[in-house]
């Protein structure tokens, strides 16, 4: 049996919730306050999932922010990192606009979030 | 002179926010004036999410959250200068400003807002020792540096003072390859969001030290390192713990200070607590026809709060061109035991007003009483949980405000 410890991100109230775990199962879930705190803690010991916000290199030596339109693997972030790195946009672009279609073989892009003047 | 019904100081999410709601409030003859080449203020460098929760019921970006005011201001046709600079504004509202094509120009405005955010405590209002090498730099200006001008502004990092955009850098500077060796807070606490000390520190390992601080910096033309100490419950180094710590970067996330150069050249009183104006439940200070909002006024956690406040703010200056001011209720609000600043300070008529407040200390369970001079408690509301990081607020009714016209308010906290 593993236990882990998770801190409720949903809100401010921050709940302490420990996971009670085996063979990658889970068995319990304690210290929550609300649904919302099991679930959060149930996606963060299985699939722990973070959106990526980071900027992109235009081709007029600017940098324009962009994210990931849904939340992504936390532990290959490097790995978007490292393709996000390697683009560089022409402008225009518009908020919103697809950059980087579907980065990690789940569908997700990489979308702008300002808008940029050719 | 040129006349301009209504003046606002300031194009970041407070300034476009005002503008916003004045139009729609009735007020036609609209300016807004940003020193920055574009509208947005502070958010076009906050590229992180977790903007608009409360406002928008979902996460965006800090440029994506601009982008949404933006849009609404490109609606209404109002008018905007950017890259102008405010100089002056006087008590009789008459507005200096200059910009590379106009020159020098003066607006005599009907109303103003001021909405010019604040700035970042520098390392000089910290009397931090040691040598004065490159490398050091507030949050905010590295996250400019990065995020902006595509610069990094360092490899190896130490990050004083745990506050959000501290946690923030400590992310983004980690993700784009740097070794950010730990955060250090002077406070038993994190000033920090929680949701931003579990997905900025711990999601990268980057260990956060309470009740630490730096002693001395070290390094001739480059930082080379610091020397770390832990701190007594008095906040005095306890020199025994002291350890030195190899880095070429350090980053300072020690607080906010409102900007308010322009509301002292107009002769408008500050509270000494907020650091802001003193204003009443229309956010006019004590100037009649001068308004502010946002973190000019006092600083906010979520830009969300910042444009309730605006909306109030926008409200106020169209009733006040329409109507002028008149104070018919003359109600003092004060913090009492455990709260820290109440705002607005005073109210000037009776309607419905949230007062927003910052307690002193993190309580458990306590109670927030709201009382008026006689000591009669005129409502009681319970807390989970409260903490100087958080604002709070307490609802006044018409019925409670009429019945201590011309009293004193007081807010303050209860253990239960």
């Amino acid at each position: 049996m593993e236990q882990r410890e998770i801190i409720c991100t949903t809100c401010p109230m921050g709940c302490h919730v420990t996971v009670t775990m085996e063979d990658g199962k889970i068995l319990d879930v304690k210290g929550n306050t609300c649904p919302r705190g099991d679930a959060y803690a149930r996606q963060e010991v299985t699939d722990p999932r973070r959106v990526i916000t980071t900027t992109i290199g235009l081709t007029d030596g600017n940098v324009l922010p962009v994210k990931s339109d849904n939340a992504v693997s936390k532990n290959r972030i490097p790995e978007f990192m490292q393709k996000i790195h390697h683009v560089a946009v022409k402008p225009p672009v518009q908020i919103g606009d697809v950059l980087i279609p579907d980065i990690d073989g789940e569908g997700n892009n990489i979308v702008a979030t300002q808008n940029a003047t050719a | 002179m040129t006349k301009v019904d209504l003046v606002v100081i300031g194009g970041g999410p407070a300034g476009m926010g005002a503008a916003v709601a004045a139009y729609d409030a009735g007020v036609r003859d609209i300016l807004v004036l940003e020193r920055d080449v574009r509208l947005g203020g502070i958010l076009e460098q906050c590229i992180h999410n977790g903007f608009g929760l409360h406002r928008f019921n979902e996460q965006l970006t800090g440029p994506e959250y601009a982008w949404r005011f933006e849009k609404e201001l490109h609606a209404r046709n109002i008018a905007y200068r950017l890259n102008t600079m405010v100089l002056d504004i006087t008590e009789d509202k008459v507005v200096t400003a200059m910009n590379s094509e106009e020159g020098v120009f003066q607006i005599q405005a009907g109303a103003v807002i001021l909405a010019m955010g604040c700035r970042e405590r520098p390392r000089g209002a910290l009397n931090t020792p040691g040598a004065r090498p490159a490398g050091i730099y507030t949050a905010g200006t590295a996250q400019r540096y990065i995020n902006i001008m595509g610069y990094m502004p360092g490899k190896k990092v130490v990050i004083l003072g745990s506050g959000d955009i501290g946690l923030i850098m400590a992310r983004r500077m980690t993700w784009e390859g740097a070794e950010v060796k730990m955060v250090l807070e002077l406070m038993p606490y994190s000033g920090g969001l929680t949701r931003n000390i579990v997905q900025c520190l711990q999601d990268n390992n980057i260990p956060l030290l309470l009740s630490h601080t730096i002693v001395d910096i070290h390094g001739k033309d480059r930082v080379t390192g610091v020397t770390i100490a832990e701190v007594d419950e008095n906040r005095r180094p306890k020199m025994e713990t002291a350890q030195e710590v190899e880095c070429d970067t350090i980053l300072l996330s020690v607080g906010l200070l409102p900007e308010n150069e322009l509301t002292k050249k107009a002769n408008v009183p500050l509270d000494r607590l907020t650091n802001g104006a003193y204003v009443d439940q229309r956010r006019m200070t004590e100037i009649p026809g001068i308004f502010a909002c946002g973190n000019v006024l006092h600083v906010h956690d979520l830009v969300d709060y910042v444009n309730e406040e605006a909306d109030i703010a926008g409200q106020g200056a169209a009733q006040y061109l329409k109507d002028g001011a008149e104070d018919t209720a003359k109600i003092t609000v004060k913090p009492g035991n455990g709260v820290r600043y109440t705002l607005p300070q005073r109210i000037s008529a009776v309607e419905k007003t949230t007062v927003f407040f910052r307690v002193t200390d993190v309580h458990k369970a306590v109670k927030v009483n709201v009382k008026n001079d006689e000591g009669t408690v005129l409502l009681s509301r319970r807390r989970p949980r409260v903490a100087p990081g958080e604002m709070e607020t307490v609802v006044l009714t018409e019925k409670i405000l009429a019945e201590n016209v011309g009293k004193t308010i007081s807010v303050e906290l209860e253990e239960v």
